[in-house]
């Protein structure tokens, strides 16, 4: 379980170009819960998606998770329960190292990076088998560097990464909007089976108001930092495609 | 023939530096600046400890751990103090020259011929050969042991550090001990490099490390464009064309010097 208290956050506080990304959240997600998170530009949501990850210290309010306050864990540590498809495709892989390093790295997101070789045949093997999912053709490119790829096949990767070790929270943030219609089908439903299968509690971020309506059983709708409109999932089935639009008509 | 052998024994000892810069620049992108005091560290430790009859052994591992604080030094100043690590680079080279040249009490000493590392095994009856034979061994040790550390699950965290902080980041590594753990073996690799230079040229100069640097970054570079041109992906072997750099380079040095190019010029 997710809980935001009072989120505040302020960038270039007392400055001429001051803003206020988050003003007061409070939200609960529930574990396994699958929130849909839209929004105009700028209204914020990849300001609240970096607090929940804690690559942002909020100005103001409090993280916990379960019943432990996170607020003030660096990222690195929040990564025990956290994983997370960036909005920008390069953001969660490193261009250099091949596919295969990148899974390795991946595969102990909760773990120690330690002084072993761990990359042997059984993990290549698994890797394969993963990668194959997806259906793109990549599975047979394990020693490629992963920085060769195209920003949706890396986009792609990222989101099995996220599982390669145990997870509670599956943050992503777009991560189809680089992929064209094919893939980007392909990826979602690929997420949606890890998340089900797994009982992820996960906060998707789209301007995709097809898969909003589509995925998830929760939809949060944000402006100017705040939460405009929290529907539950009932509310939610309820909801036709056409009022869903007027939203940002 | 002689000329290009010492040219060649020079390299070696070398091209552990450059195994160092390598490291920082191509690894961490980092312009580490500290080479130049910690090159000069190392050979300061060695001078000292050799007169007072110290073993080798234990003097290699004495200068590596010295060459490793002073990278710690930098990485600490640039991680924890926010300051530009080339700055920081830069603040640590100055503060080593007074280090060194107090720990060494005077601008410079001779080391005496017998008792160096280049004397240990004397399977020649020609010195360069032996002196050959003692380079190749330290590149091999040290290449081995940072190709194997390289390959292992903490060499790739290290190596996705410099590659991509925010997945590094989301994936449990902390950045900023990666970079004072990197810069710490960079600089006992360099360290060590003065221990062998030092040994080699048979005395310890305060000012030795002076634009050392540069040497270790051409080594780098020709590595560099050798292994983007053959496509060279393997961490090993990487390393090994980041030391035939060096030896290249003081090869060019040398054919520079016997065409006789006025140095002066
Ligand atoms: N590091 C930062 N420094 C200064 N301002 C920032 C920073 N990060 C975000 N902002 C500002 O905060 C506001 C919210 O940005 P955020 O990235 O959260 O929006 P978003 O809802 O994800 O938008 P988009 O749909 O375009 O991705 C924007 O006005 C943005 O300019
Ligand atoms: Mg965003």
């Amino acid at each position: 379980m997710i809980t935001l208290r009072n989120i505040q956050k302020t960038f270039n506080r007392g400055q001429a170009n001051e803003i206020s990304a988050l003003r007061s959240v409070d939200l609960t997600i529930k574990d396994a819960e699958f929130v849909v998170l839209v929004g105009a530009n700028g209204s914020g949501k990849t300001t609240l998606l970096n607090v929940i990850a804690g690559a942002i210290l909020p100005s103001e309010g409090r993280v916990i998770f379960d019943q432990e306050d996170v607020t003030l864990l660096p990222e690195h540590q929040r990564s025990r329960w956290v994983a997370r498809v960036f909005q920008n495709p390069l953001g969660g892989t490193a261009p250099d190292l091949s596919i295969l390093d990148n899974f390795r790295l991946a595969a102990l997101r909760t773990q120690k990076k330690g002084l072993r070789i761990g990359i042997n045949q059984a993990f290549k093997a698994k890797v394969k088998d993963r990668i194959a999912l997806l259906g793109l053709g990549l599975e047979n490119k394990l020693q490629q560097p992963i920085g060769s790829l195209s920003g949706g096949q890396r986009q792609a990767l990222t989101l099995l990464m996220c599982t390669m070790d145990q997870t509670d929270i599956l943050l992503l943030d777009e991560p189809t909007a680089a992929l064209d219609p094919k893939s980007a089908e392909i990826v979602m439903g690929t997420a949606e089976n890890l998340i089900k299968e797994l009982k992820l509690t996960t906060v998707l971020i789209t301007h995709n108001l097809q898969d909003a309506h589509r995925y998830g059983n929760r939809l949060i709708q944000m402006a100017e930092g705040q939460v405009i409109r929290d529907l539950n999932q009932a509310e939610k089935e309820n909801l036709k495609r056409e009022e869903m639009f007027a939203w940002f008509g | 023939m002689i000329f290009y052998l010492t040219a060649l024994v020079l390299g070696l000892c070398l091209s552990a530096m450059g195994l160092g810069i390598f490291i920082t620049m191509k690894i961490f992108r980092i312009p580490d600046i500290t080479t130049d005091g910690s090159y000069t560290l190392g050979a300061v430790v060695t001078a000292l400890l050799l007169a007072a009859g110290w073993p080798l052994p234990a003097i290699v591992v004495i200068t590596a751990l010295a060459g490793a604080a002073a990278g710690m030094i930098t990485g600490l100043v640039h991680t924890r103090l926010k300051i530009d690590a080339l700055l920081a680079g830069i603040l640590v080279m100055t503060g080593l020259y007074s280090v060194n040249l107090s720990l060494l009490g005077r601008s410079n000493l001779p080391l005496s011929d017998a008792n160096t590392v280049f004397t240990l095994f004397p399977l020649f009856s020609n010195p360069v050969l032996n002196e050959l034979i003692v380079g190749l061994f330290f590149l091999a040790i040290l290449a081995g042991m940072l190709a194997y550390v390289l390959r292992t699950d903490f060499g790739l965290a290290m190596r996705a550090t410099g590659n991509s902080e925010s997945m590094t980041r989301a994936l449990g590594i902390n950045n900023d001990r990666m970079k004072i753990i990197g810069l710490s073996i960079a600089n006992s690799l360099t360290a060590i490099s003065g221990f062998l230079v030092a040994q080699y040229q048979h005395f310890t100069d305060i000012n030795m490390g002076i634009g050392i640097v540069l040497v270790g970054l051409g080594s780098v570079l020709i590595g560099d464009a050798l292994i983007s041109w053959l496509g060279i992906r393997k961490i090993g072997w990487q390393l090994l064309f980041v030391a035939l750099g060096g030896i290249l380079f003081q090869l060019v040095l040398a054919v520079a010097l016997s065409l006789g190019i006025d140095p002066a010029l």
